[in-house]
């Protein structure tokens, strides 16, 4: 009786150390195993947890008028405040907190990157997906609009958007989705294209299931791959465009500073030596983007499925 | 050969009627064109003769034959603010960007395909890997920052190069005003250039980089080794020669990307192109100009993409073959 007993919980471990490797801890085991990209991600971590908590943990509230004291303004990083404090970074020319005010604007950098990716990817999968499944006159009309738009750089489309339809928080994010959204469609096409061939969605067509199951149920969760490693390099493209359209003057309302904007308020100072109410900023930005494209770079290697071993 | 650039060339002249039609809806019918052609400032008598001389009152159809008429004779309207035509100013500007945008790609060329193939030749040694970390910095670096960086820099701490502006110019050919022939010019060229071409100086490491990566594994290079050909002939003529092609293409196509990409360095530096004075008709909406620069820009981007086409077929054989059957 004890043997078989022992048998059997023998015969039960390998299968329930087998039972533990999804393709998730597979993705994660490829993705770790390049040191920078571990990096990339952790300082997109720490990124994203000052922006979430930035009015936690900020020494300031950079846009609440009690606090500021115009006295302050244009201090040297390292300076000390009235109350004892010190200003890390420098004040900017209203007397604000740089480290502060990098914190609230990354937070609004990202929620409007992260904002127009999101809404891109859904339309740009809307568009994208049908396209290839119909084939035809649909998918001719999808793409012939998708590669002209293409052929303009994002910073003219969005420029001329901006001066149609004048300026204002959704107006951008509207700029930047229409920017953004034939790169998804391209990709899901493409995508979709090779996916529609294989066998599955010939057995789903058998079955006499509707079109628009086997569009969202069976194709989508096969492209999203490819889809993952465009969305991430494109939220760094869309922040980058929103940074370059706040410092033109074109982007969000003062009322909601991004980097942008505070690399746009310390232009004017840089030619008397004050470099810091631009530097700070701009380095924030820099951290950001170049952790969001390390990770992305290690996800399209873990995502490729002509690297898998 | 033939028949493709004309079946490209007919091609392009749909994208340029549509996108005239999508330029004169987003004008003269979604908002009020009364706005945005006549001067706000002009009281009423003269805005009902503005109106009656303009053809507003006219149906819609018939106000784009107008308008289509008016683009056959470079007749784009008169700027609000500058009171001459807005074709014109837009006009005398190109020359400054076009030399901006070709000294960056000239940059970009020189410095990014020499450091791409150094990078592709050796990628696991550590000067490859510093060139592909180097290139990720540049893709990622936000173009205005560095620029305004770079003037912190060279400006204000060392002093060695001017901030700002073009400086005096020199007439090439005795018309059109370059700064590239004079010292002075090449101290106040350098540092936009140099900011526009950082991230094509990244994107076309990363392409010569795989390009040489990929051609080395080929048959052909073991094949010209084994023939007893050097090092340097093996490089420099067989695999460079290969890895060109789509290299060109894109250097092409991003050449039309360089120009509106000038729009952010323009404003950092304050150099008088036409992106710079986009930006500032965009502020006071003088939008003549911005209709103007439009059409000229999409006219520009669209003999671009006709001119890598024809190029493309021309260098490689194989879409030249393919064409020519089908």
């Amino acid at each position: 009786m004890e043997a078989a007993a022992d048998m059997a919980s023998v015969a039960k471990a390998p299968t329930a150390a087998r039972a533990v490797e999804t393709p998730f801890r597979r993705l994660a085991a490829d993705f770790c195993a390049n040191p920078t990209a571990v990096f990339g991600l952790a300082l997109l971590g720490v990124i994203l947890f000052l922006a979430l908590f930035a009015p936690l943990i900020s020494p300031q509230n950079p846009y609440d008028l009690a606090q500021l004291d115009v006295m302050d303004s244009r201090l040297p990083p390292g300076s000390k405040t009235l109350t004892g404090g010190t200003f890390w970074l420098g004040t900017d020319d209203q007397g604000r907190d740089m480290l502060s005010a990098i914190f609230y604007g990354l937070r609004i950098s990202l929620s409007v990157g992260l904002a127009a990716t999101v809404m891109a990817l859904l339309i740009g999968l809307a568009a994208g997906l049908p396209a290839a499944y119909f084939g035809g006159r649909t998918e001719a009309l999808v793409m012939r609009i998708v590669d002209i738009q293409l052929s303009f750089p994002a910073i003219l489309i969005a420029l001329i958007l901006i001066a149609v339809l004048g300026q204002g928080t959704g107006k951008v994010i509207a700029a930047l989705v229409t920017v953004q959204w034939a790169y998804y469609a391209r990709t899901v096409r493409s995508a979709a294209l090779v996916e529609k061939r294989k066998e599955y969605v010939e057995a789903a067509r058998c079955l006499a299931l509707s079109p628009a199951r086997i569009v969202f149920r069976h194709l989508l969760p096969n492209c999203l791959p490819p889809m993952i490693v465009v969305a991430t390099v494109q939220v760094a493209a869309a922040i980058t465009l929103e940074a370059t359209l706040s410092f033109l003057g074109l982007g969000l309302p003062i009322t909601e500073p991004s980097l942008g904007l505070l690399i746009a308020n310390g232009y004017q100072y840089l030619l008397s030596g004050k470099y810091w109410i631009s530097f700070f900023p701009g380095i924030a930005l820099l951290l950001t983007i170049v952790s969001i494209n390390l990770v992305a770079d290690q996800l399209r290697d873990a995502l490729n499925p002509r690297l898998q071993r | 050969m033939l028949v493709y650039i004309i079946r490209r060339s007919l091609q392009s002249v749909v994208v340029l009627l549509v996108m005239s039609l999508l330029v004169f809806v987003g004008v003269y019918a979604v908002g009020n064109p009364v706005d945005i052609l006549i001067n706000p400032q002009a009281d009423q008598i003269d805005r009902e003769r503005a109106i009656a001389a303009l053809g507003l009152d006219k149906p819609l159809w018939e106000q784009y034959f107008t308008f289509l008429n008016g683009l056959a004779h470079g007749d784009l309207g008169r700027s609000f603010v500058h009171s001459t035509s807005a074709l014109g100013l837009i006009l005398e500007r190109m020359p400054a960007t076009m030399e901006l945008a070709l000294t960056a790609m000239v940059i970009a060329i020189i410095v990014g395909i020499p450091l791409g193939l150094w990078a592709g030749l050796k990628p696991e040694g550590i000067a490859g890997r510093t060139i592909m970390a180097g290139s990720i910095l540049g893709f990622s670096l936000p173009t205005f920052w560095v620029g305004l960086m770079l003037i912190m820099v060279f400006s204000v701490m060392l002093g060695w190069l001017p901030s700002n502006g073009r400086g005096p110019t020199t007439l090439l050919f005795g018309l059109i005003p370059v700064s590239f022939l004079s010292v002075d010019g090449w101290k106040h060229l350098i540092m936009p250039a140099t900011n526009l071409a950082l991230f094509n100086v990244a994107l076309l490491i990363r392409l010569t980089r795989s390009g040489a990566h990929e051609a080395l594994l080929q048959d052909y290079v073991k094949f010209a080794r084994a023939k007893g050909l050097s090092n340097g002939r093996v490089i420099g003529v067989h695999v460079l020669r290969n890895i060109l092609i789509p290299i060109v293409t894109v250097i092409g196509l991003q050449f039309g990307a360089l120009v509106a990409f000038a729009i952010v360095t323009e404003s950092v530096f304050a150099w008088p192109g036409m992106g710079k004075l986009l930006i500032d008709s965009i502020g006071v909406l003088d939008r003549p100009v911005i209709v103007a620069y439009l059409l000229v820009i999409v006219t520009f981007f669209i003999a671009i993409n006709l001119a890598v086409d024809v190029l493309y077929s021309a260098l490689d054989p194989r879409v030249r073959l393919t064409e020519g059957k089908g």
